[in-house]
């Protein structure tokens, strides 16, 4: 247990600087994830044929592959087209765009519980189409998308840890650092799971405390799940 | 190389990706599964116990976990990568499917026991006759869901060196200089496993559907 | 002479600091249809859960038989597959059809082989008159139906007495009958019967006996004519009266 402490004391600061890049790629995943996925939700609930198709199959392409690979393609693969990301950006575009796959299933159940009636009514009062999806549903449907939308972040927070194998410099690296110094795997994989654990405690607090200030009593969607 | 040869060669590693979620998905189910009855059915003491247990897995990634687990269970028991991943996997995946099941178990109706236990049935009787099968089939959906993450996450199993879909496709491209069309290749295999996957247990849903079920 | 199959004695359930019945003492004989009547949280279900022990009394005994079944070492599965109990809201298991719902019990708790419980289970929804409805799930029956196989499930198990917690309460008034008339049927064959419920019509013809609880305690019971016509509390005489005027009409019409 000393042994365990005295790890944890000589690695501190390096895994806080770990910590830091994963909240980075958490949060430009996002980000990025935020408003691709969207475009998805729009494109694949009000769009036409084509692209109605294309965020169906982008959805489900992204959805049903592992993240791990995703981020392979990007950094080994994409080279050998011309395009060379650096493993920072790599991490970050795969984070972005998978994460889009899942958040755009957020934000599309929640644009099809405001349902055709909001469509109408906007239409009613000389709205085009898309002036009523921006200023008649999607103000509905974000708020609606927040309780299920709010897995997101921490989902999004835990598979960040793949990307220490394109060797990003974020708190896993860390761990595997300490890990061959030390010769201790057990005990710094367990110190930085401690880490990843108050992070997503945290965040999750936060996301409990955003979620009650959104709410608007009487207007929720049926079949919450909460994430921890 | 020809490319039947090359992707024939990255293929090869879905015995291993198979084999992986083959015994991640069932051990899980079997841990999680009793997990889930102690949860609900046994008392205070054990539900406290089992709800940290299960906020604490669920709120560490699988990665991390895999390695600490691995490394504990390589160390000990000297297990191979392929077993030690496996069994990892289907250990972090047992907090998941405890938490489907339970799920299921307090949705199907109170009632149901006490009928159970009316006609003279014990409690365990109860469980296995009366709640479990109506939990499971309630367990189905959500659960098809977390087969789809595990096969994902077999993919985990790379990091321990294990030759599965990925690691094939990783040493492919470093031989032939086609690392695109390597991952690719892995990728829409992976993409078919949870395809049929999800496929086969729609339709074992609809099978046990119990008709006009209230 | 006529012998006890149920006694109750000093009977006490207190649910935190609320005290639901004391010291209820009840006995009924066999062949009996006792009849329990009176208002809405008097405590009339708890009391039929602690004679199947369902929840625990706090203090008291009963006997089933000349076995007291509150002491610390009967088997309380064993006990149950002898009191046969049927619900307000069914409670059919309902991933299983009819049938097997009635057939289950006999295989797993009498341990009976495949065809006997099968030969059995038929006999029993025969009696309810639902044959034809086997191999229904309870979904796809009307509350009526599916409360009548509820009986026959109890009915399989061979038990001693059967207890009814308003089995009628929850179902359509046109499906009221129907049900009512397997139980006068029960009654007439000569089955033990220990029934809550607020159908005074069936109270008035099928009941040996009718029970009047209120608050927690037993406040009159006597014949059916002793209590309907001659009530000795005026607690007793106004309930009836208000539970006539509640479900009276119907009564009249048949
Ligand atoms: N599991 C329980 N925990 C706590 N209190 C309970 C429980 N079950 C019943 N009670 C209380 O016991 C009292 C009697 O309830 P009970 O259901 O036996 O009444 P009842 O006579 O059957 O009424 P009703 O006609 O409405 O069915 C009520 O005050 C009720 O709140
Ligand atoms: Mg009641």
């Amino acid at each position: 247990m000393s042994d365990w402490l005295n790890l944890l004391i000589r690695f501190f600061d390096d895994f806080l600087v770990g910590a830091g890049v994963t909240l980075e790629l958490t949060a430009i995943g996002l980000v990025m994830g935020f408003l691709l996925g969207l475009g998805l939700a729009l494109g694949k609930v009000y769009g036409n044929k084509p692209l109605c198709w294309f965020s169906t199959a982008y959805i489900e392409l992204f959805r049903g592959t592992p993240l791990l690979v995703q981020l392979f393609l990007i950094y080994y693969g994409l080279p050998s087209l011309g395009i060379t990301l650096s493993q920072t950006l790599s991490a970050y575009l795969a984070l972005g765009l998978n994460s889009a796959a899942y958040q755009a299933e957020y934000l599309r159940g929640a644009i099809l519980a405001i349902g055709n009636t909001q469509m109408t009514a906007g239409r009613a009062i000389g709205l085009s189409r898309w002036q009523t999806i921006l200023h008649i549903i999607l103000p509905q449907a974000l708020r609606l998308a927040i309780p299920s939308w709010s897995n997101e972040p921490i989902l999004l927070l835990k598979s960040t840890a793949v990307v220490f194998l394109i060797a990003v410099q974020d708190l896993m690296a860390k761990a595997k650092r300490a890990a061959t110094t030390t010769y201790n795997p057990i005990g710094s994989y367990l110190a930085v799971a401690v880490v990843y654990l108050v992070m997503v405690f945290a965040l999750n607090a936060l996301l409990k405390w955003l979620e009650r200030k959104a709410r608007i009593p009487g207007f929720e969607m049926e079949g919450k799940k909460g994430s921890l | 190389m020809d490319i039947i040869r090359f992707i024939q060669y990255i293929a090869s590693g879905t015995a291993y990706t198979l084999g992986v979620t083959f015994v991640a998905l069932p051990s899980g189910l079997i841990l999680g599964l009793i997990l889930a009855i102690i949860y609900v059915y046994g008392g205070k003491i054990a539900a406290r116990t089992l709800s940290v247990y299960s906020t604490i897995m669920r709120g560490i990634p699988p990665i991390v976990l895999l390695f600490i687990l691995y490394f504990i269970m390589s160390g000990t028991i000297n297990l191979s990568p392929f077993w030690a991943g496996s069994i990892s996997l289907g250990v972090i995946s047992s907090a998941y499917q405890m938490e489907i099941i339970r799920g299921a178990i307090l949705s199907v109706s109170g009632g149901q026991m006490i009928a159970a236990l009316a006609i003279g049935m014990s409690r365990l009787q109860a469980i296995r006759y009366i709640v479990l099968p109506q939990t499971l089939r309630l367990a189905i959906p959500p659960w098809s869901n977390e087969a789809a993450i595990v096969i994902k996450d077999s993919s985990l199993v790379y990091a321990l060196g294990v030759p599965e879909i990925l690691r094939r496709a990783q040493l492919i491209s470093a031989s032939t200089q086609q690392p695109f069309l390597a991952y690719t290749t892995a990728a829409l295999i992976y993409f078919g496993l949870v395809l049929f996957t999800n496929t086969l247990l729609r339709r074992l849903e609809n099978r046990l559907r119990i008709p006009a079920n209230p | 002479m006529t012998n006890k199959i149920l006694t109750i004695k000093n009977l006490t359930k207190i649910y935190g600091d609320n005290i639901v019945f004391q010291n209820i003492d009840l006995s009924i004989n066999e062949g009996d249809t006792v009849v329990i009547i009176g208002p809405s949280g008097t405590g009339k279900s708890t009391l039929l859960r602690c004679i199947n022990l369902l929840t625990k009394p706090n203090g008291g005994q009963i006997w089933l038989d000349d076995e007291e079944i509150t002491s610390k070492e009967v088997n309380e599965d064993n006990v149950r597959q002898h009191i046969g109990m049927v619900f307000q809201n069914f409670l059919l298991f309902n991933h299983l059809t009819a049938l097997e719902n009635v057939k289950l019990g006999l295989i797993k708790v009498k341990k009976l082989d495949k065809t006997a419980a099968e030969a059995k289970a038929f006999q029993e929804l025969e009696r309810v008159g639902l044959v034809d409805r086997a191999h229904h799930f309870p979904g796809q029956l009307s509350g009526g139906q599916q409360q009548r196989v509820a009986i026959a499930r109890a009915l399989a198990m061979d038990p001693r007495i059967m207890l009814f917690d308003e089995p009628t309460s929850a179902l359509d008034p046109e499906l009221i009958g129907e049900v009512l008339e397997v139980m006068r049927k029960l009654s007439l064959a000569g089955m033990t019967m220990l029934v809550v419920t607020h159908e005074m019509g069936f109270a008035r013809e099928v009941a040996d006996r009718i029970v009047f609880m209120e608050k927690g305690s037993i406040v009159e019971e006597g014949s059916p004519e002793d209590l309907f016509n001659r009530p000795k509390f005026q607690r007793t005489r106004e309930f009836l009266w208000k539970i006539t005027e509640l479900y009276g009409k119907k009564e009249q019409e048949e």
